[in-house]
Parts: C-alpha cells; structure tokens; sequence
C-alpha cells in the first residue's frame, strides 16, 4: 500500500507540550519536512531557544543544542563555523528571544552573513512566562504587563524585524510568513525550505518569521486567535519576502 | 631542549592555544588582554582556523558554547569587567557540562576600574563565576612561561573533566616579555561521544542542554558534577613551595604577588628570618594540603594579594583558622612592592618571636 502522509522522520513521535491551538506544532513540522526533503537530518543541528520552544530539543530528531535566552545565533554561529562545510544549523526563536534579549545577536548574525537557518515565531508576547509584553506586542495590545494595552508612548513600538533586518548589507534572506490557514502554511514552508536551501547553497544568513498565535495567552479560542492573525497582526507585519539577495542580483 | 622565544604574557598564552590544537577563537577588545586577539586574528586563518571577532562578550562566549558543543577545542579571552559579562555563558557551559578555555588578565575593579593589573577577581573566579552551584578550574600563571604551559593543561583538563579552565592571569602577567619554551608534548583529546556533530543517521540524536524541569533531575546532576569536583580536588592541586620546610612565617601569594613575595623572602631569609612562601597554581582546586602542613609549624601566614583580601578565605579555611592570617595587598592597579611584603613579614617576625 502506499504510503500517502506520515509523520517526519526528524520529529520525534512523542506528544508536543504546546497548548491547543498553539502554530509551534504546524512550524516545528514544517521544518522536520523539509529537513527529511532535503535529506540533511544526519548532518543538521538546531539551536533551540529560550520560551515555549525551550524543549524543541526533545522534539527533533537531529542533534540538538539548548542556547541561552536570546544566544542562539551566537551559539549557532560557533556550531556552523566548527565545520562549515558540512553542518546544516538551524535557530529556533521567539520574539522575546530573538527580538528583545537576543537583538545583538540577531543583528550581527545577519550582518555577518551568518551562514544559517533562522526560523522565528512571532506570537507579538512572552508565552512560557504567561502572557507578558513582548518587543513585538502590537500598540494597544493587552498583556499580563501592559495592563491597559501597549502604550507607545511609555514604552514604545514594536520591532519589526524583516524590514529592520533587510537595511543591512549582509543578510542573504528575509521574508514574513504565516500558518493561519492551509494555503498559508504551504507558503510558509516554501520559505523555510529557501531558508535552508540556501544554506546549503552556502548563500549565508535566512531568516523566516512566522506570524503565530498564542491563544492561552491571547485569551481566545484557536479559531479566534487564527482570525486575529488576519485582522491585526498582518496589517501590522505585512506577510512577503523583504531581501532575496540571490534573486535582486539575478534581476540585475 | 628547543630554542627560547622572547614573547608578551598574551601572545604566549595564544601561541600555546594554538599549539594545543585550538583552532577556534572568539573575542571582544579589551586592554589588557586583547593582544591575544591580535594574535589569533593573525594566526588563525594561516593555519585552517577561525578568528571571530563577536559583537559583545556575552557574543563570545555564546560562540565558545557552540564550537565546543561539537566537541572542539575553544577559547575566548577578556579582562576582568568583560568577564561579568561572560559569567552567564560560564554557567551555562557548566550546566551542559562543556569544556572550554576561557582567559582572564584581570585589571582593577569594581565597574569600569582601570587597566592596570590587579587579582580582585580572585571569588569570581574561584567561587564559579556565574549563578548556581558550580566550578571551574582555575590556574594562575606566574611567569610568561607559565602562562603558556598552563594554557595547555588548562585545554586537557577541560577536555578531561569536561569543563571551563580559566586562566587567571593579571596585566603583568599579560603586558610583560620573557622567553618561553612553547616545545610541548600534547596529549591527543578524549572521545566526545557527546558532541553535537550531527547524527549522520547512525545514532540517537545528542542534546547539549542544562535545562531540568525535573527538580529530583537538577538535584542528581548537581550532585554528579560536585563528586567530580571532589575527585579534581583531590588529584588536580597544583603549587609552588619554596622554603616552606623550617618556616615559622609563611607567606601566600599568586601570580605577579608571588614573584614580588619571593624577593621579599630571599631578603628576609638573608637578615636571618625564617620564613616561606606558597604559591598556589591551581586557585581553584585551591592546594589546601601545603598549608595544612605548614600550619603545623610555622606561626604566622601572610597573604599577598592585588585585591582587598580574596585568597586569604581560602587561606584561613585550609589551616582551619589555627594560625593568624593577616593580609599585605595593593589594589586599584597598585602592585605590592617587596619592600611593603619584607616590612610585612618583618612585623610578623616581631609577632612571632
């Protein structure tokens, strides 16, 4: 009989933590397709990071690394330059991670033209923490720390980090995805395969951000949290593709 | 016997690193360490290695916590102020149980201090250096000789017990030239089975992680990490005694304090004093066995030191406060002079008789 879906080879077959209606389980697969597609399990090590994917390690099935809050890139800096020619590496990050504690990092990785795969989920909130402001908190929004929703005139606006990200020379790859519905999530995929295709093509530093939902902390059901991934998160991030060096280049 | 080279404390440690098959450095400017960087980023791409210079500290050490998690030999190096910004990678490296080098030529603190020599960094050092229960090994070169020897048995002790060697040197100790011998015998590393260099689909995947969700989990791992100390304790000690033997007053000192102290103590021993001087090499194991025996004749410890009186704890814990210990230092950059460590043994001397 033919085989007509299953799952990954590099996703462990054990039950995630992650609450329901939470996307981490449709990106952590996204990325186990592509890493069996693409046929570099053997040779792949993710970075997981600090927050709701802290535990990403108990998940794949490739040699994994537990970075500190924020370092991944760093961490993954140093995996991928221990043997450059063979490592496939891969972060894993949140916003609070990626965007806040770990900006240095991010910014320089890019700027380095850091030769890996960055996945980055974008929940616009701390979830592991229970619900706090994250640096991509939308201006009103209400968290467990902004009370009265986001007030940018305490506290500032969010970090847009694809359109800040393409302002630099360095980076190879930048674009915004999401997974809130079934064409999104094919779309999403497509670039998370760039993103490590690229990789492999020694093009340098890919970075995917996924819209996500955090509908514990969002304080809706899954359904709702989708629907307001349409409503506000997208007019705010607008979903495409901000750097493609290899393309403009070929274009020129 | 291979010819002497004349060389800067830093360039030793570097050329040694190197020669101990360290092919990965990452590192932040910072006086007075960062000719070890200059050093490398010279070196590193002639031999196949890799210079990164990282964007922060904390960047740094990140990177050592990658390569190393591949199972090869790192380092980083910085001076005291950017060593508290590495105090977060030095627990977490001690949480994945990783081994790494990390060099600290200290400078004077608190805060932003200065750039002259100092050893205030002595707790940070010897007391883990970053949060939760931890330790690294910490050796203090004496000499520029020293600081490469100590380089690469700081690279194969952290490959043995799979965790961070830190150099503690000072200024001097970095800024000075001496000749070195760099001819070595080096020891090939341990099996890493651990190490994150991918599966290649021949065994289970490999987790560098310190995170224990587990309370009952975090206790064990803790409590395998402290018999493993307890066994480096017991067999890593490293020191100097130098007429210790019939010594009634004896003097602790480290690094550029020692060699300052021994030309007090040659002094004193020519007017007819008796005393000595131990030099712990190892701060942490800290060589508690000379001083236990000494305790049992001499009648007074003097500890030198470039802080506010750091090692003299670890002093007055290894004789069990049996002896008085009292304590000659300058800080701020300030280094002792022997005439202030003769004067100090001298009063002693006046106590003792």
């Amino acid at each position: 009989m033919a085989v007509v879906f299953q799952k990954p080879h590099s996703l462990i077959d054990v039950p995630l933590h992650y609450c329901p209606g939470c996307t981490h389980g449709i990106v952590h697969r996204l990325v186990a397709e592509v890493i069996d597609e693409l046929g570099i399990e053997g040779r792949t090590i993710g970075i997981a990071p600090v927050g709701c994917s802290v535990m990403a390690y108990d998940y794949f099935n490739c040699d994994m690394i537990e970075a500190a809050h924020g370092r991944a890139p760093a961490v993954a800096t140093g995996v991928k330059r221990s043997d450059p020619e063979n490592n496939v590496v891969f972060t894993y990050q949140g916003d609070g991670d990626l965007a806040s504690i770990g900006m240095a990092e991010t910014v320089h990785a890019a700027a380095r033209n850091e030769n890996i795969t960055v996945i980055f989920i974008n929940n616009a909130i701390y979830g592991m923490t229970g619900g706090q402001m994250a640096p991509t908190s939308l201006p009103g929004q209400v968290t467990q720390t902004s009370p009265y929703g986001r007030d940018v005139n305490h506290c500032g606006y969010p970090v847009k980090v694809c359109e800040m990200l393409s302002e630099l020379e360095g980076p190879e790859y930048l674009e915004r995805v999401t997974v809130n519905n079934v064409k999104q999530v094919r779309n999403a995929k497509k670039a998370i395969k760039k993103a490590f295709q690229n990789q492999l093509d020694g093009k340098g530093f890919s970075l995917v951000e996924v819209i996500s939902s955090c509908p514990t902390n969002w304080g809706m059901t899954p359904q709702a949290a989708l629907k307001w991934i349409d409503e506000k998160m997208i007019p705010y991030y607008p979903l495409g593709c901000y750097k493609d060096r290899s393309a403009e280049k070929e274009a020129e | 016997m291979a010819d002497k080279v004349l060389m800067k404390g830093n360039e030793a440690i570097a050329e040694a690193a190197i020669i101990a098959g360290c092919r990965h450095y990452f590192g932040y400017p910072i006086t007075p360490q960062t000719e070890v960087a200059a050093y490398m980023a010279k070196k590193m791409p002639k031999i196949g290695g890799c210079f990164l210079q990282a964007e922060s500290e904390i960047a740094a050490i990140n990177m050592v916590y990658g390569v190393s998690s591949t199972g090869k030999r790192v380092m980083t190096s910085s001076s005291s102020p950017g060593i508290s910004l590495k105090s977060e990678g030095l627990s977490y490296l001690a949480g994945a149980d990783l081994p790494a080098l990390v060099v600290n030529v200290q400078r004077g603190g608190p805060g932003l201090g200065g750039i002259q020599p100092s050893q205030s960094d002595y707790f940070q050092a010897t007391r883990g250096g970053g949060h939760g229960d931890f330790h690294m090994i910490v050796l203090a070169p004496a000499s520029v000789q020293e600081m490469a020897e100590l380089t690469v048995k700081g690279f194969e002790l952290a490959d043995t017990y799979r965790m961070t060697s830190m150099i503690l040197a000072d200024g001097t100790m970095g800024q000075m030239m001496e000749p070195v011998s760099l001819d070595f015998d080096i020891k090939e590393a341990p099996e890493k089975p651990w190490a994150t260099t991918g599966t290649k689909m021949q065994r289970e995947h490999n987790i560098v992680n310190s995170l224990y969700l587990s309370p009952e989990k975090l206790e064990e791992t803790n409590f395998e990490r402290y018999e493993k100390y307890k066994y480096i304790e017991e067999n890593e000690a490293m020191y100097e005694e130098y007429m210790v033997e019939d010594a009634d007053i004896v003097v602790a000192a480290f690094g550029i304090a020692a060699r300052v102290s021994k030309n007090a103590v040659n002094e004193a021993r020519s007017r007819g004093i008796k005393v000595g001087l131990i030099r712990p090499i190892t701060l942490w194991p800290f060589p508690t066995l000379p001083f236990k025996k000494a305790a049992e004749h001499a009648k007074q410890f003097i500890s030198v030191e470039l802080s506010m009186g750091q090692m003299i704890e670890d002093v007055k814990l290894a004789t069990d406060c049996k002896v008085p210990v009292t304590l000659c230092n300058r800080v701020g950059g300030m280094i002792p002079s022997p005439e202030q460590v003769l004067e100090a043994i001298m009063e002693a001397d006046g106590g003792v008789k």
